[in-house]
């Protein structure tokens, strides 16, 4: 009856499927119309307002992209978030599987696969609307930032993760959304370049995760990407999804077997 | 006597204070309790006796702060997964997944336990059997009554046949059609062998399922034993209730001295025979509105362990 933790965790991925399966057509859907309205009235609309190219690029192009890592810091908050707090204080998803012979740690892990899944899914299919646009050269560099913007969702879903199963309730969640999420979508490049804020903004907005995924897709996307800076995005985002997810073994242990 | 499958001595559970102004809270503060193979055993207790928390630990998911525990010859804090992996859990809230059909409810759980698709699928076709659910499989959990809910817990905690079933207030509110269904339902599993732990705040409840039963009370145990013999120890055979006009019971209540206890609304006389006992009392030239002799139960017991009574 023991196994590996990986096979463990694998049992609590399988949970986190099935009920994917009730619902994952239409989320897909939602997935793939939600960007192409956005980026029709953005293109459209507001587009043609911003005549001046933004970093080399016109408004849409360089909005697209910025809009893919920040809807991927959105997705991880919902997923990470609320659906952490939810599947430990009022669906009790967490503490059925822990009365098993599942660790909490398994328990994370099964979870934060299916998270990696789901932000990966909802990625791509932003990445097939650009593409709609003519803002996806090749398949590959399609490919190549999908991987990018589900890594920015998660060294957002990791922490976020770690941190909602110590939270009492979805107030806090809630809290948390507005006071940390909310400035970070605004300021950190996703609408506008950086450069365009005043000094003291402007580096603090080069040192939020967001910016470097934000900056990360969107150089990618242009084409503008050099290995230097999109290794050291990268590697920021990937320390803050491994640190998430370190503590976060702990505070799933803490927190499932109180 | 038959192998202990249980055994606590001094068992306490601390929890951390909440907040930093917060203070911790020691919820167990040092039971002992051994449960034997094949027996029911209860805890029975008021809201906040500390039931729950001591079941927690016994289920393998909660650390206990001081004493020793053994289930089943393991430490369930080293070999948690081992531990659980015989047990079955019937946890106080709850916890089906009400997305789910109720087939799918016992599918995830199985997987969790290692169990193949396929041997699930067989498996919970005998479970809803037991639980009187057969033409409920393909149905959403969310459509079911409490008591069908509670019957599904018990059917998936015993997806992987377990040695002890722990049952935290299996009944607590169900309407009485449904707990008798239950208490059948738990009967049976009993003769079948399997080790029955259940926390209640229903007295008829200890009384019908348990063999044996400890009264717990802020975190301790007043006392152990069959119900039968708490009874013999505690009360007597019969109680003589007496009701007054407001405000003059406490009065007579003292003056009668040991073996009448004074409740906010009534006299309880304990005496082995009620009738005499009243007799008695019209000696003495008292004159309740009303008088009921009746057997001493375990409500009694407690009210004898602890000066209150078990619900209020
Ligand atoms: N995780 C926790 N952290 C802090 N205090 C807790 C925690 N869990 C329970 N308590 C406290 O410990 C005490 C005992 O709780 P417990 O749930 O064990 O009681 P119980 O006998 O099961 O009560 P009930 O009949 O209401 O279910 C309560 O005062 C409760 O508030
Ligand atoms: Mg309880």
């Amino acid at each position: 009856m023991t196994g590996g933790g990986q096979v463990m965790a694998f049992r609590a991925l399988a949970y986190w499927l099935m009920r994917y399966r009730r619902t994952w057509q239409g989320t897909i859907v939602v997935s793939v119309a939600n960007p192409i309205l956005f980026l029709l009235a953005i293109g459209a609309g507001l587009g043609t307002l911003v005549q001046e190219p933004v970093e080399g690029a016109s408004y849409l192009a360089f909005f697209a992209p910025g809009l893919l890592a920040a809807a991927a810091l959105q997705n991880a908050f919902v997923e990470g978030g609320f659906v952490v707090n939810s599947a430990l204080r009022r669906e009790r998803i967490y503490p059925t599987a822990a009365a098993t012979p599942l660790e909490p740690g398994e328990i994370f892990a099964g979870h934060l696969i299916f998270i990696t899944l789901r932000l990966f899914i909802s990625a791509g299919a932003f990445v097939v609307a650009m593409a709609l646009f003519g803002l996806i050269e090749s398949v590959a560099v399609g490919v190549v930032i999908t991987l990018a913007a589900t890594l920015t969702g998660l060294a957002f879903a990791t922490p976020l993760a770690a941190w909602a199963v110590t939270a009492r309730d979805i107030s806090q969640i809630n809290t948390v959304f507005r006071f940390v999420v909310m400035p970070l979508y605004l300021f950190s490049g996703t609408f506008f370049s950086i450069a365009q804020l005043p000094e003291p903004l402007e580096t603090l907005a080069r040192i939020t995760p967001l910016w470097h995924g934000v900056d990360l897709c969107r150089t990618l996307a242009l084409g503008t990407a050099s290995l230097g800076p999109s290794l050291v995005h990268a590697g920021y985002l990937a320390g803050l999804a491994i640190a998430g997810a370190l503590i976060g073994r702990v505070t799933f242990r803490r927190s499932l077997h109180a | 006597m038959s192998e202990a499958l249980i055994e606590a001595t001094g068992l306490e559970k601390t929890y951390p204070a909440r907040n930093r102004q917060g203070t911790p809270f020691r919820a167990v503060a040092g039971v002992a309790f051994r449960v034997h193979r094949g027996e029911a055993f209860g805890f029975l207790g008021p809201n906040g006796a500390g039931k729950s928390s001591t079941m927690r630990m016994l289920a393998g998911v909660s650390a206990p702060t001081a004493g020793t525990l053994r289930i089943l010859g393991l430490d369930p804090v080293a070999d948690g997964r081992r531990v659980r992996a015989r047990l079955g859990v019937v946890p106080q809230d709850d916890s089906l997944d009400t997305q789910l059909t109720v087939e799918e409810n016992l599918l995830v759980y199985g997987l969790y336990f290692g169990l193949s698709r396929r041997a699930v699928r067989t498996k919970a076709g005998e479970l809803l059997a037991f639980a009187r659910l057969e033409d409920k499989a393909g149905e959403r959990v969310e459509n079911l009554s409490g008591g069908m809910r509670r019957r599904l817990t018990i059917a998936r905690a015993l997806i992987n046949d377990p040695e002890i079933l722990l049952l935290d207030e299996p009944t607590t509110g169900l309407d009485p059609q449904a707990r008798h269904v239950l208490w059948e339902r738990l009967f049976r599993l009993k003769q079948d062998g399997v080790t029955l732990i259940l926390t209640t705040h229903y007295m008829d409840e200890a009384e019908q399922l348990c063999d044996r039963l400890v009264v717990m009370d802020k975190g301790l145990i007043a006392d152990g034993g069959s119900p039968r013999e708490l009874i013999e120890r505690h009360v007597t055979r019969e109680v003589l209730e007496l009701r007054f006009p407001p405000g003059e019971h406490e009065k007579i209540g003292r003056e009668l001295g040991e073996q009448v206890e004074v409740l906010p609304d009534r006299l309880l006389w304990y005496a082995d025979d009620g009738e005499q006992a009243l007799a008695r009392a019209t000696e003495l030239g008292i004159r309740p509105l009303t008088a009921l002799v009746r057997r001493a139960g375990l409500e009694d017991v407690f009210l004898r362990l602890t000066g209150r009574s078990l619900t209020d």
